[in-house]
């Protein structure tokens, strides 16, 4: 069961490969989430209460409600036009995650590791390169959060893989992190498209050594 | 005591935030510098003890701490003449301290914790407080500055996390879950190497962000130039100090493995490649703050070289970083008067600085002097000790281009200051200057004095915490 999750969130990196729509993207972005969740309840074994609903927050309240609300409210307040913009077409950003995909297989197959579930793996590697090359491709900056979400995502599967228990305060830490990047990141796009009219990456090139 | 300090710390911060007393603001930062030496007299007299499990007093985390509480007064201060004389309402003076006082918090938290996600959360501190710092002016160019650092810093943050969970996979194969640094280092011989290195290059990438190194150092520069000169002064010296630590502690562990050699040369690399990019835009940059910061990267490299070089260089590694934190704040404090007599940043319109403010020119040439590790400073001694570690273990040829790069590096720099100090400006009106009080140098010159006898003539204990600092370290 978890593998086929697993297999459903490589999928939405595909299908946010070639979306064309800031909110398809958004949307991907909280079914992400939902998948996370099941793939934490099926995946832990002995679960408090405690822990329960910090995983709850941390993947239903923040990744699938808070965060997305937050990006659309942000996409409608500075007036963001709906089109992804990419710089490459989207059969070539296609390609490139299946090459993704594909490499990050490779290399978790040579990984001589009998404890480590690969799978998990997988995902977790072709989450954070798909996540870079996210920000690296599109022209406005909000999909720079989105495609740091994307990097979380797949950190978040990372820990699941590492499977012992992290310490509390890491996961503590881990919210705080989720939370505060994403909502100074926010405020501060909030801004920007207050400031620049525009939020276009093009925006941002004034700072200059000479 | 931990505990209680940074209750006080941050709910000192939390009371500058909310009340816009001009007396109460200035009280309450008075207060808590007195809080932050307290808190460091405290550390010293509990030497080498553990506090809530993630705080040990250790030599390193001392010595930084001292450092740190010695910056943060003349930071205070010059905070607020900066504040005074840009006529600051009460809100934006309140965010600016409350923001500078968190800042100065979790970088001596960080430097005390002795667990690596400990670090790691208070790292993440640090950078939302200096996104407050470096947003400070609510222009454009701030906006940028902020945006982009935030952005890397966040991805930065993230980096460090994979590496503490590749860390944690290497150490669990040793059989244990503590990943303090103390519990690392005594089963280091049992860690997987193939998780250690992963864990290794996610970890050093993610704190070249606070340190100021190849790849991730685009963010710092930025910070650096945008926010006001006294908060970059923070962020130019005591907060690459925090980069440091974290990758210091961990590098202590892997030293102890059989990847020892191979992060050695990792570390080599990054930071000859920060050297080389750092001559490069010293020779370019026309900003003056800019270029300082591109200083404080060149030193960066040269500190990671003395540590993959080791030998003396792990010694003069830590003696170079303190050094240079006191010389590069004070360059930093110092610019606040520049800006204040030129009202630019750039160097064409910038000159003659002798005429206008000797006494602020003299700590400018004394800087100059420091930062380039000529003979009077005291990071001469530190620079020397580490070319000669570099020569000991035979790297002469890194040691002939890195020693090239730094002759181009002081003929940029000195071009530069040369300039401000003795040629006039074409057009400068020269009416209606303002008079400065050269007593706002003072501090400037006791951080440079600091830092040249720290490095001529060394107390016995300093030294003794320094080698104990490194006392783990494979001779």
């Amino acid at each position: 069961m978890i593998d086929v999750l697993l297999i459903i969130l490589l999928m939405t990196l595909f299908y946010m490969a070639i979306a064309n729509r800031m909110l398809t993207y958004i949307k991907v972005l909280a079914f992400q989430g939902i998948l996370l969740f099941f793939v934490v309840f099926i995946q832990l074994k002995d679960i408090t209460t405690l822990n329960l609903v910090l995983i709850l927050l941390e993947t239903i309240v923040f990744k699938s409600l808070a965060v997305p609300f937050f990006l659309a409210y942000i996409l409608k307040r500075n007036n963001i036009t709906r089109e992804a913009e990419p710089y490459l077409p989207n059969f070539v950003s296609l390609i490139i995650t299946t090459f993704i995909v594909v490499i990050t297989i490779l290399l978790s197959h040579s990984i001589k590791d009998t404890h480590l579930d690969k799978i998990f793996f997988v995902v977790a590697l072709s989450s954070l390169f798909f996540g870079m090359y996210l920000i690296a491709t599109r022209r406005k900056i909000i999909t720079h959060v989105m495609g740091y979400m994307v990097i979380e995502n797949g950190v978040f599967v990372l820990s699941l893989a590492v499977g012992n228990e992290m310490p509390m305060l890491v996961n503590l830490g881990i919210m705080l992190d989720i939370f505060a990047s994403v909502l100074i990141l926010g405020i501060f796009l909030n801004k920007i498209g207050d400031v620049f009219k525009d939020v276009d990456v093009d925006q941002l090139t004034n700072l200059k050594d000479y | 005591m931990t505990l209680l300090y940074l209750i006080v710390a941050f709910s000192i911060g939390i009371g500058l935030f909310i009340n816009r007393n001009k007396k109460v603001n200035y009280s309450l930062v008075g207060l808590f510098l007195l809080v932050q030496w307290g808190f460091t007299i405290y550390a010293c007299y509990r030497f080498n003890s553990t506090e809530i499990d993630y705080f040990t007093f250790d030599s390193l985390g001392i010595l930084l701490m001292i450092t740190l509480s010695i910056i943060a007064i003349p930071a205070a201060i010059h905070s607020g003449i900066y504040v005074e004389k840009h006529h600051e309402n009460p809100q934006a003076r309140g965010i600016y301290f409350a923001a500078l006082i968190s800042l100065i918090t979790a970088i001596g938290a960080g430097y005390l914790a002795n667990h690596i996600a400990v670090i790691w959360i208070f790292t993440e501190i640090t950078t939302l407080s200096a996104s407050a710092l470096i947003y400070h002016h609510r222009n454009k160019l701030a906006l940028e500055g902020t945006w982009k650092y935030v952005f890397i810093c966040a991805l930065s943050i993230t980096f460090v996390f994979i590496g503490i969970l590749f860390l944690s996979i290497s150490m669990e194969q040793g059989g244990s879950t503590d990943l303090s640094f103390r519990n690392l280092l005594t089963n280091s011989s049992k860690l997987n190497t193939f998780w250690l290195r992963l864990a290794f290059v996610f970890i050093f990438t993610g704190f070249t962000a606070k340190l100021g190194l190849v790849p991730m150092f685009t963010a710092g520069i930025d910070a650096k130039d945008k926010a006001p000169a006294p908060a970059g002064a923070l962020l130019a010296s005591v907060l690459m100090n925090l980069g440091f630590v974290g990758v210091f502690r961990f590098y202590i562990v892997i030293a102890n493995t059989p990847l020892h050699h191979w992060a050695n040369m990792v570390i080599g690399i990054a930071a000859f490649l920060s050297i080389f990019v750092a001559t490069v835009y010293m020779i370019k940059v026309k900003n003056i703050k800019r270029m300082l910061a591109y200083s404080g990267i060149e030193h960066m490299g040269i500190v990671m070289l003395g540590i993959a070089a080791g030998g003396i260089g792990y010694y003069a590694a830590i003696l170079h970083i303190i050094l240079h934190a006191f010389v590069k704040s004070s360059l930093f404090f110092q610019f606040t008067q520049v800006y204040r007599i030129f009202q630019n940043k750039s160097i064409y319109h910038v000159g003659n600085y002798f005429k206008y403010n000797s006494t602020g020119a003299m700590v400018l040439l004394l800087g100059f002097i420091s930062a380039t590790a000529m003979p009077p400073s005291g990071m001469f001694v530190s620079e020397f000790l580490i070319f000669r570690s570099m020569f000991e273990a035979n790297q002469i040829l890194l040691l002939i281009s890195v020693l090239l790069l730094l002759t181009m590096i002081i003929w940029a720099f000195g071009k530069n200051i040369f300039k401000i100090l003795f040629i006039p400006v074409v057009g400068f009106d020269e009416s209606n200057l303002p008079v400065i009080n050269p007593w706002e140098s003072f501090s400037q010159f006791i951080l440079i004095g600091l830092a040249i006898y720290l490095g001529l003539n060394p107390p016995l204990e300093f030294v003794k915490l320094i080698e104990e600092s490194v006392q783990f370290l494979p001779k």
